[in-house]
């Protein structure tokens, strides 16, 4: 027992040893880390277990909504309960799909709107609230074309980049992570700025730092993304949230906001990413109409005879 | 260590993984994350005690740092799952007396695992450690494990009893 002790207190040492230098390895390098093939390779080999899992996990949460009281054991009552269960099944299963095809139909049109050539994909994994980290696995890897740094988009606007990619799974860093700090531009003003996650669920989601302390900036003012240089990783012109509050005073070293996203972040399916950003930047054409409650413009047309 | 008992642990520890990236994705629940792994480690630890313990913490925790969509520095659950391993290991002849040993257990280790996790975070400069996003997570961490567990432990000590018949893990 003793010496069962000391074995055990050894190994405790040496793993927790061990654990640290992976950690130092891994924090000074970053993406560049001489780990990041440890984190391909179990990509990799667990993509598709992710894959199976998420497919396994759906209907199984159906069969948890659809258990009920299966009544006596006559032959006839459990036939007609299994029928029963199988209509109800099918019957939501026809809402799921008709929200993904809306949801489908809504992300094309942003592609459309923008230009941009994507790859739709679907999330099959979310990272555990406790790794104060806000990342999702994606459907789709390098077979499809994905590489890391492509921006991904749904129909609402920005979701976020690509990190990681493996053969058929890639890992997307969300927008509202800390560490995810993305390049704005407000729609009226043209001013720049950049967006950082506050990494809180509850909060309103994106901290705005606007370049110039001189900007004005007010709530209810659009963002779009900025684009990166050569368009990696984020693409020009993809609608990311509304300003809802502005902090600072004119003058001060900066000027921030608050930003809401337009994106659901907790209820995220359906996304595209970006394989090809526009040729043009889209500036602002990808945003909904704005809400019309200033007074419509009225256009003026003078025509004057032209000489000949 | 008897393969059976090591092979028993891979899978679960596998599956248990792959459950819990997927399955939240699917329900959507307010707060934390139920975390079917640390949950599978006490288990196992309860069963076989520190040494056994410790090691399959680390395992699973290094799986966790690994597979998508993980982004952290890889190393840290390995570290903080080793912990937990080891201390859950030694709480075992304790759990052979009272039913509600496991479950203080599973309630120290679901806050001893954030606050370590998050302690370490802090300890190497992650921008997304706040003690305010602590504070929320702590409650439902902690309600999710000790509520999981009902189901997780019992499970698992099962299996483990019928891999090794000849050894009584658990009254």
């Amino acid at each position: 027992m003793n010496h069962d002790g000391r074995r055990a207190r050894l190994l405790l040492a040496l793993l927790l040893v061990t654990s640290v230098a992976l950690i130092a390895i891994d924090n000074r390098g970053g993406s560049q880390s001489p780990l990041a093939g440890l984190r391909s390779a179990a990509a990799a080999a667990f993509g598709p277990v992710e894959r199976v899992a998420a497919a396994v996990a759906s209907p199984v949460g159906d069969a948890v909504h659809s258990m009920g009281s299966l009544g006596n054991d006559k032959a006839r009552a459990d036939r007609l309960a299994a029928r029963n269960q199988s209509l109800l099944r099918e019957l939501r299963t026809t809402t799921l799909d008709r929200n993904r095809v809306a949801e489908l139909d809504r992300l094309l049109h942003l592609a459309g709107a923008g230009r941009y050539r994507i790859v739709p994909a679907r999330v099959i994994a979310v990272g555990s609230a406790q790794s104060f980290a806000w990342t999702v696995t994606l459907d789709a890897g390098s077979h499809d074309g994905l590489r890391p740094d492509m921006t991904v988009v749904n129909g609402d606007g920005l979701v976020g980049r690509v990190t990681t990619v493996g053969p058929t799974t890639a890992t997307v860093l969300l927008a509202v992570d800390p560490e995810s700090s993305v390049g704005a531009r407000l729609e009226a003003t043209m001013q720049v700025g950049f967006t950082t996650g506050q990494g809180v669920s509850t909060g309103s989601g994106l901290d705005l730092q606007l370049l110039d302390s001189q900007s004005t900036v007010s709530p209810g003012d659009r963002l779009v993304t900025f684009g990166s240089q050569g368009a990696a990783p984020y693409v020009p012109g993809v609608p990311i949230g509304r300003v809802v509050s502005v902090q600072g005073t004119p003058g001060s070293q900066t000027r921030s906001a608050v930003v809401k996203p337009f994106v659901d972040f907790t209820a995220l399916d359906l996304v595209g990413v970006v394989v090809e950003p526009p040729r043009r930047d889209p500036r602002d054409a990808v945003l909904p109409p704005a809400p019309s409650s200033a007074p419509a413009p009225v256009v003026t047309v003078t025509v004057t005879a032209a000489p000949h | 260590m008897a393969p059976a008992r090591i092979a028993l642990a891979a899978a679960l520890v596998v599956v248990a993984t792959a459950l819990q990236v997927t399955v939240p994705a699917q329900l959507g629940l307010p707060g934390a994350t139920p975390d079917v792994v640390l949950l599978v480690v006490v288990a196992l630890a309860l069963a076989h005690g520190p040494g056994f313990g410790l090691a399959t913490g680390f395992s699973a925790g290094l799986l966790l740092d690994v597979v998508p969509p993980a982004a952290h520095e890889i190393g840290r659950w390995a570290l903080v799952l080793t912990l937990v391993g080891y201390l859950a290991g030694l709480a075992r002849l304790d759990t052979r007396r009272s039913v509600v040993v496991p479950l203080i257990v599973v309630a120290a280790a679901s806050a001893g695992s954030l606050l370590a996790y998050a302690g370490l975070g802090a300890l190497i400069g992650d921008p997304s450690v706040t003690w305010a996003r602590v504070d929320e997570l702590m409650p439902t961490a902690v309600l999710y494990d000790v509520v999981l567990s009902a189901f997780v432990l019992p499970g698992v000590l099962t299996l483990v009893q019928r891999a090794e018949p000849d050894q009584v893990a658990f009254p």
